[in-house]
């Protein structure tokens, strides 16, 4: 069977599955859609949060970011797991403790205001739309070069497997098909990856395996100019950005609506903490791989391309070539040549980005002509696409075309692609009923109609659900840009605006409803304003050479600071909400974890 | 499972033993979470980030830095998240049972 017919198998396979547990996991009141009824185990509770938290950028992008970073994209790594510590430790227990039903209702009930409400309502929206614009352009990835159909095509696809199973089953039915995609996922992660470790280097632990091909690899960048793979803040990348963009990734994490949500499905707080337990392991498991696979990766995209003749091309290369996420222009001697740092005049390896199709092919008709007519005519594409920072592959086809690369059999590849749907169909899940329970429970029942009926609070929940899934999907097949880094902006702006004000609530009886709300909105309104300066409107980083990914770190600490310069100005919470506060500390009673 | 189920009844709250234990289980609370959030930091930041370049330069060949930020840290990370979740639960048991003897001595009092 070609590549083809096993990814329709996989895909059909798992998206039947994905129905089955829909139908089976509906739920007919407000708890069991927006909590699950609070009855998932711990385990399982663990496995879904994994799936919610890897998305497409988790397992398409990341270990090509880190495959072309080489040390400093350990900050990815370190980032997605560092969180997790924070959430264990100084989050979930107590917001389980508490027991809302979403971030908002926490920000809301606990700074006693409905403007922090809908500050917190706004910023989960905000954050979870530019998280899932991600997740719909993996899914359009994957199909269009799986299974050959158009992106839209796919997207819609995805969409309406989405909107079934979150519609039906709200949290219930979410939680239920992510503890399926986790496996889906993780499987079509980790068997590449031994497979390509054992046929590379004979280890089958890829993390061992890795260890042995990093000298190898270092010689080859040194050969070839690029910079080294290993030496740490080698390749454009500085101490203090590294650690910027770790710190905004470990407390966007902890501060991502999404994440946060799973913990209140569980029964009580002792199981809070083993489900963070077992969501950071599972999440491990991907993690520790994808360096791994990042530098197997690296080892073949130079190998297989490096002096080859166009009828020696590999065939990943050609039906990738035909996507413009990977481009040849040869410099007349009909050898590829793949070079970085002070040979990159010399390279001939290229990415479309975000350039149409009709640029593209004007730029090799141009090229062409440079080479037919020796220079005389024409333009030499290569300066142009230098020119323009798209050098190199792009970095969204590693994982998938890796298993290709390595020349594993069919069936492997198919299911890399079924595992890629899972990874950014489950994200997509967690985070349409985040948007849902915001703007139905609230924005509607809690600020609207507080008297709303639970039947009609159940059909608003779904239907919002359901405009979340359409509007989703139109940001996929209208995708805002790259998408690791539109995620990598999501993190910041939780970092700033969520992560404060959850803590002061949590730990601090003083702060109260004023200075909270103006520490939410100067965080956000700081690191928005920063990153679509530096990213659309052309500034130079001007906060300490800081770039936009990790100016989050900056927000959150303009966040803490504003909070506490106005705390002691304003009057303390009510004297309800300092006992709240003080109960949220007390240790389960053993009745209650009955 | 709401707040006001969860705490303790008013009468139980203001006995000063009570409130000892709650203390003492409090005290204990902060101290994990510092000693955990320490080794957090010296860790991820610190071996991963700060620290990388020294590493890496202080056994040739061992890429002890790159090793920290790609591997070791989130190995670190997962190990401290256990101890918390056991340690945690301990020390709720243990709240739990300073609570049912002092319990038990006033009933039998």
């Amino acid at each position: 069977m070609s590549i083809q017919g096993w990814t329709f198998v996989f895909v059909g396979i798992t998206f039947a599955a994905y129905l089955l547990i829909a139908w089976l996991s509906r739920v007919r009141d407000t708890s069991g859609f927006y909590v699950a009824g609070r009855g998932v185990p711990a385990a399982a509770n663990g496995m879904a949060t994994a799936a919610d938290w890897m998305s497409a950028a988790s397992f398409i992008s990341m270990a090509g970011l880190i495959s072309t970073m080489g040390h400093a994209g350990g900050m990815y790594l370190m980032g997605w797991t560092g969180g997790y510590v924070l959430l264990a430790l100084l989050l979930a227990p107590y917001l389980r403790k508490l027991g809302n039903y979403t971030v908002p209702d926490f920000v809301g009930d606990r700074y006693e205001s409905s403007v922090a409400r809908l500050v917190a309502v706004v910023c989960a929206i905000f954050v979870s739309f530019t998280y899932v614009a991600g997740q719909m352009r993996g899914v359009g990835i994957v199909f269009s070069r799986f299974l050959e159909v158009d992106v839209t095509v796919g997207v819609v696809i995805g969409m309406a497997i989405v909107f079934t199973y979150a519609t039906l089953g709200g949290m219930k039915g979410i939680t239920w098909t992510q503890v399926v995609q986790y496996w889906v996922l993780i499987t079509a992660f980790l068997i590449p990856a031994i497979a390509i470790s054992i046929k590379l280097t004979g280890s089958s632990v890829p993390q061992v395996g890795m260890l042995e091909m990093l000298s190898k690899l270092d010689g080859l960048h040194e050969e070839l100019g690029f910079a080294s793979y290993t030496t740490p803040f080698a390749g454009g990348w500085d101490k203090l950005n590294v650690a910027c963009v770790t710190l905004s990734l470990m407390i966007g994490t902890a501060g991502l609506p999404h994440v946060i949500v799973r913990f209140y499905t569980v029964k009580n707080v002792k199981a809070a903490r083993w489900s963070a337990f077992w969501a950071l392991l599972f999440i491990a498991l991907l993690y520790l791989t994808a360096p791994a696979t990042a530098a197997f990766a690296r080892y073949y995209m130079i190998e297989s391309l490096n002096g080859k003749q166009s009828e020696e091309l590999p065939s990943w290369f050609t039906s990738w070539e035909q996507t413009g996420l990977v481009l040849w222009l040869d410099d007349g001697d009909g050898r590829v040549a793949y070079r970085g740092g002070e040979q990159a005049d010399d390279n001939e390896i290229f990415r479309g980005g975000k350039l149409g199709a009709a640029e593209l092919t004007t730029i090799r008709v141009d090229h062409q002509a440079w080479l037919t007519s020796g220079g005389r005519e024409g333009q030499d594409g290569r300066a142009i696409l230098r020119a323009k920072g798209l050098a190199g592959p792009d970095r969204d086809i590693i994982v998938l075309a890796t298993p290709e690369m390595a020349a594993l059999a069919d069936w492997i590849v198919a299911l890399v692609a079924a595992g890629g749907l899972a990874a950014a169909l489950s994200t997509a899940s967690g985070l349409l009923l985040v948007i849902s329970s915001s703007v139905a429970h609230d924005l509607y029942y809690r600020i609207i109609d507080s008297d709303a009926s639970e039947a009609k609070r159940l059909t608003v929940g779904r239907r919002v659900i359901g405009l979340a899934v359409v509007v989703a999907g139109l940001l996929g097949i209208f995708p805002p840009g790259f998408v690791s880094q539109v995620v990598a902006f999501a993190f910041g702006l939780a970092a700033a605006s969520f992560f404060p004000a959850i803590v002061l609530g949590i730990f601090s009886k003083r702060v109260g409803t004023v200075p909270a709300t103006c520490g939410m909105i100067a965080g956000l309104v700081f690191t928005g304003q920063y990153i679509v300066g530096c990213v659309y409107g052309g500034w130079p980083p001007w906060c300490f050479g800081i770039g936009p990914q990790g100016i989050g770190v900056v927000g959150m600490l303009v966040n803490f600071a504003v909070t506490l310069a106005l705390t002691p100005f304003t009057k303390p919470p009510s004297a309800e909400i300092q006992e709240l506060v003080d109960s949220i500390h007390e240790p389960e009673l053993s009745s209650d974890s009955a | 499972m709401s707040s006001t189920s969860s705490s303790p009844d008013p009468a139980g709250a203001r006995d000063p033993r009570v409130r000892e234990a709650l203390r003492r289980h409090r005290r204990r609370t902060v101290m994990l979470q510092v000693v955990l959030l320490v080794t957090w930091a010296v860790a991820g930041l610190g071996c991963g980030v700060l620290f990388a370049d020294v590493l890496q330069d202080a056994w040739p060949g061992k890429y002890l830095g790159f090793w920290f930020a790609q591997q070791g840290s989130i190995l670190v990370f997962v190990v401290l998240v256990l101890i918390h979740a056991l340690v945690m639960n301990c020390l709720d048991v243990a709240h739990q049972r300073a609570i049912a003897g002092h319990a038990a001595e006033q009933a039998a009092s």
